[in-house]
């Protein structure tokens, strides 16, 4: 194959990477913004989607698309009440502090990651796609549920965009994430917006895993790689950021799908971790972060309309 | 309207608030002041629920130190903290809507959707300049205007009680006269006003009471006329000891 095709391919394995990878971390990036928790834990519910994806595909295996269906529909929201139930017993009992937190996910990830490999044993799982189909392009043909996968998680997305901007329970989510006692003093009852917002966190870790598990396979350990590709989405983005999340998940799914393709999945893994190195570096806030003062106020900051003004007089 | 008994405030392990009690009738604005560290700032957070507290807080006869903090502010107790503590990343428009939600908005309680524009109408008319500003995010406002904005937001839940710490922090003398005159307004609309302020003279004509803190108890309750008179001898002594700035 020429280069552009197989370009064009990576590409599109890029943007699968990507799409998932969005869905992932903004669950994190939500959990993280308006918690301020940092859930460990993260990468077992993207775990546990999938490998309850194969047990209602397996319990409903009349037809592919009626089982898996299903499994959209009732896995989120399992893994929802999980994590609801997590968020009741633990996190409130801790008062969110942040490194009680810290500790009391590192412990949620082994109890939910031991219970799964007691409960559906040790092998990888696979789960059939809903349908097959493949698109042809004028160089190969590519799978239709692939592309399927990247127009479901762009709705979610929207969706998910639409709630948080343009409607109220958005509008107590980042009233909270600004100030916690302001919000309470307004009226926003903040710990339950905080259970909310973590089961809605790892219910789109979950969504993520079952739209891509058809793809991959379900196993007790998966879980790993989707929380280590989040943590650095969302410090690439900026700790909070949503439209910085989306942002760095589309440049690292799409790097790590290209290099992978071209070279090697482990070189690509090198490349994400170190652009984290050098973002934590030369912009600790993230590519979207809010910054700690915000600059754009001041006449001597670029993004100030009267930043030509300043330099012209100082010139002077 | 409020009245407050034996209320005893803690962070942690130190009280802050002892035995503190005042009472607080419908269009009456009372100024509390006290050196800092006094309890001011803190007796403000105990009737808004947010630091840990005993003893009694009514208002119109209702309990409120057994509610959640997110319960109170549906009670018709508007809260306007010190330093504006805005929704920064937050336009005017988004800051006042959580104010409106405050007084049930979302779930079942007076605010319905046409009294909230209603609202929103009265209170931009209190402060005009927010008007013209609605889609701009709070922290590009100037002090004066987000100041405006911490007030119109706490306006916007239709208080019955208002708390005010320190509003005149920081504003230029032009900005102190539109406080006192929407403080003004709002004392003939019927609202009780508690006010915490160290700028003695900005608040003073506005007041028709004033109570003295120091180390959390309230030690001196009197009308302002007394803190005039007689040639300002009792400003001398109120003043003086409680704040201490020499007159």
């Amino acid at each position: 194959m020429d280069f552009g095709p197989f370009l064009f391919l990576a590409s599109l394995e890029g943007l699968v990477q990507a799409a998932v990878l969005c869905l992932t971390a903004l669950g994190l990036c939500l959990v993280f913004g308006v918690m301020r928790v940092v859930n460990v834990a993260h990468g077992e519910f993207f775990m546990l989607g999938a490998v309850l994806a194969w047990w209602i595909t397996n319990l409903i295996s009349t037809h592919p698309a009626l089982g898996f269906v299903a499994a959209l529909i009732i896995a989120p929201v399992m893994v929802g009440l999980i994590a609801f139930c997590a968020d009741r017993l633990i996190l409130k009992r801790l008062s969110y502090n942040p490194e009680a937190t810290i500790v009391a996910t590192i412990g949620l990830l082994y109890v939910i990651q031991q219970t799964v490999l007691i409960t559906f044993g040790a092998d990888a799982r696979a789960v059939n796609a809903p349908f097959y189909f493949r698109v042809q392009f004028p160089w190969f043909g590519y799978s239709g549920y692939k592309l399927l996968v990247i127009v479901a998680a762009a709705l979610i997305l929207l969706g998910a965009w639409f709630v948080i901007t343009r409607t109220r329970v958005g509008l107590m989510m980042r009233a909270t994430q600004y100030d916690r006692e302001m919000a309470q003093s307004f009226g926003i009852p903040v710990e339950r917006v905080y259970t909310v917002v973590f089961a809605v966190g790892a219910m789109f870790a979950a969504v993520g895993a079952i739209l891509v598990v058809p793809i991959r396979q379900a196993h007790y350990l998966m879980g790993l790689d989707p929380l280590l590709l989040s943590f650095i989405v969302v410090i690439i983005g900026g700790l909070g950021s949503i439209r910085g999340t989306v942002a760095a998940a589309i440049l690292i799914g799409m790097s790590d799908g290209i290099i992978s393709v071209f070279f090697s999945p482990t070189l690509a893994k090198m490349v994400s971790t170190t652009l984290v190195a050098f973002i934590l570096v030369f912009k600790p806030e993230g590519l979207f972060g809010p910054s700690v003062v915000n600059f754009r106020i001041y006449p001597n900051h670029k993004g100030h309309k009267g930043y030509k003004r300043h330099l012209r007089l100082n010139k002077k | 309207m409020l009245k407050i008994e034996q209320l005893n405030a803690y962070y942690g392990t130190v009280q802050v608030l002892r035995d503190f009690s005042l009472s607080l009738g419908a269009g009456e604005v009372l100024c509390l002041f006290g050196r800092n560290g006094a309890g001011k700032t803190t007796a403000l957070k105990s009737i808004m629920g947010l630091v840990q507290r005993t003893g009694s807080i009514t208002v119109k006869g209702e309990e409120l130190v057994n509610l959640a903090a997110h319960l109170i502010p549906r009670r018709g107790i508007g809260y306007v903290p010190q330093g504006r503590r805005l929704f920064a990343e937050l336009t005017v428009a988004e800051n006042m809507t959580i104010g409106l939600m405050a007084r049930g908005l979302m779930t079942s309680g007076i605010m319905t959707k046409d009294r909230a524009a209603e609202t929103r109408k009265k209170v931009l008319a209190l402060f005009p300049p927010l008007a013209s500003r609605l889609n701009q995010v709070a922290a590009t406002l100037s002090g004066g205007e987000q100041q405006m904005l911490a007030m119109a937001r706490a306006l916007c839940l239709e208080p019955r009680v208002l708390l005010l710490d320190e509003p005149t922090e920081g504003l230029m003398p032009s900005m102190l006269a539109t406080i006192r005159e929407v403080i003004m307004a709002l004392r003939h609309r019927g609202v009780a006003i508690l006010l915490v302020e160290q700028r003695v003279e900005a608040v003073l004509p506005v007041a028709d009471r004033v109570a003295f803190i120091e180390n959390g108890r309230i030690k001196d309750v009197v009308g302002v006329e007394q803190l005039s008179e007689n040639h300002g001898r009792l400003h001398k002594k109120y003043i003086g000891k409680y704040i201490g700035i020499s007159q």
